[in-house]
């Protein structure tokens, strides 16, 4: 269903048609025979705009120039520029969560590390605490036994002390008991006793109180 | 979808023209309202994927994320499709995307020309993906990227009948992936141009037209939001339709 376009030669500001320049193309056959349409004006039969061929060279070049711009720029600096903000935003957040995951390890390290440190130092107290109750316990014993030693060492010597003056006591007792009897004798009788005599006496004496 | 001086024609709002007239030995290369609005999608483009980012907020703002969703959109789904090895095509996928994207949606503007509603605009990026799918093939491959016209697994004497499928599905693509796009944006928008037109003729019979152009205009109203959905989802599947073909390149045994 190809025909041959009539080339534009009624249109006063068309292109002059060159010859073997006419165009086959695909029409509806109701369309066929019709001057170009596209500097509109004179056209009181318009072809339908999408099928005018003599359109297309115009819509094709400024196509070329419009996509091959556009195809340009994102080429050249869309792509760099979006995919880089893109990319950029990716490794931030990708080092983030890294950054993040390592003050967090971080972070239970230096609370292990806390909690051991704690431990040992609860084990050095109590083993401190420990070694001064045992000190101070060994102390009070050694404080003890010593005043103990000393207290006996004073009851002792108290106790010889104690002894040695009733023992002198009790021989003063004697010797005045023998001074007494000698007395008592002379004065009782005219012939005084002998010292040796009243000794005896009194031990005989002592002998039956004790 | 514009309503401007055509009058009631649905067909006038894809009327080409001249801007500017360039003619380059014969051949007419005049600066036309389409061609206005090609440099119009590629300048949006760039601003929306440039202006935002210059701060390279490490948390972006609105901007900055509207950039970020749509460069990341399009890069899952080229590596869903073709895989790692696919990445290097990027900056075609994504050019692609956001120009049939942006030039989809710049015509839901009144006065606007929708540039994806010339069959020739979406033929011309149909062939860059098919022979970017076929020269890249060839380089990657080399006469083993043919495979790609012999399934594996089939048994020997139906091959050539699956390959000759094959080939013919393969250089229909170019085909299905530009009228795809270019009759979903022309009959979307002239659609919604009858519908506006039926308001305005409607109301021209006083009282009771106006009343019954209430109809026409909820349909208008439906449609426009139909049509930005349809603006986004072409532009979807043609970048998706883009990635498995490029898929053929990357991997030709399938």
């Amino acid at each position: 269903m190809s025909i041959v376009l009539a080339q534009a030669t009624s249109d006063g500001g068309h292109a002059t048609p060159a010859a073997g320049h006419n165009v086959e193309v695909p029409l509806p056959s109701q369309h066929a025979q019709v001057d170009v349409p596209l500097h509109g004006g004179s056209g009181s039969e318009s072809l339908f705009p999408p099928f005018d061929v003599n359109a297309f060279p115009s819509h094709l070049f400024w196509l070329a120039i419009a996509f091959g711009i556009l195809f340009f720029f994102v080429n050249r600096l869309v792509v760099p520029k979006v995919g880089g903000i893109i990319e950029d935003r990716r490794d931030r957040i990708a080092s983030d969560l890294g950054e993040a995951s390592r003050l967090a390890r971080e972070t239970d390290e230096v609370i292990a590390a806390y909690e051991s440190e704690l431990a040992t130092a609860r084990h050095n107290a109590y083993a401190i605490a420990q070694e001064r109750r045992e000190a101070i316990k060994a102390e009070q014993a050694r404080q003890q036994a010593e005043t103990e030693a000393t207290l006996a060492a004073r009851i002792a010597e108290a106790e010889t002390e104690i002894a040695a003056r009733r023992d002198a006591a009790l021989a003063d007792v004697t010797t005045i008991a023998v001074e007494a009897t000698q007395e008592i004798v002379g004065l009782l009788s005219k012939a005084p006793a002998s010292a040796k005599e009243a000794e005896a006496a009194v031990k005989k004496a002592e002998a039956k109180n004790v | 979808m514009a309503t401007e001086g055509g009058g009631l024609d649905p067909i006038h709002q894809f009327e080409v023209k001249p801007l500017i007239d360039i003619d380059v030995g014969g051949v007419d290369l005049s600066f036309t309202n389409v061609s206005l609005f090609m440099l119009v999608a590629t300048a949006l483009t760039i601003a929306l994927m440039l202006l935002p980012t210059n701060r390279r907020a490490l948390v972006p703002g609105r901007w900055q994320n509207v950039a970020e969703l749509a460069y990341e959109f399009s890069g899952n789904m080229l590596r869903s499709s073709a895989g790692a090895g696919g990445m290097r095509f990027f900056p075609l996928v994504f050019s692609l995307f956001m120009f049939v994207l942006i030039a989809n949606l710049l015509g839901m503007f009144p006065y606007f020309y929708t540039i994806t509603s010339q069959l020739i605009v979406t033929f011309a990026l149909a062939m860059v993906v098919i022979l970017t799918v076929v020269i890249a093939g060839l380089r990657m491959h080399g006469l083993s990227f043919f495979g790609v016209f012999v399934p594996s697994g089939v048994p020997a004497y139906i091959v050539p009948l699956v390959s000759a499928i094959e080939v013919i599905s393969f250089l229909s693509r170019p085909i299905s992936l530009s009228v795809r796009l270019f009759a979903n944006m022309l009959a979307g928008h002239i659609m919604l141009k009858v519908f506006a037109a039926f308001v305005v003729s409607m109301s021209a019979f006083g009282a009771v037209g106006v009343i019954g152009a209430v109809l026409p205009l909820g349909m208008t109203l439906a449609i426009t939001a139909l049509e930005f959905l349809v603006a986004g989802l072409q532009a979807y599947v043609f970048a998706v339709l883009t990635c498995i073909y490029l898929n053929d390149a990357v991997h030709p045994h399938h």
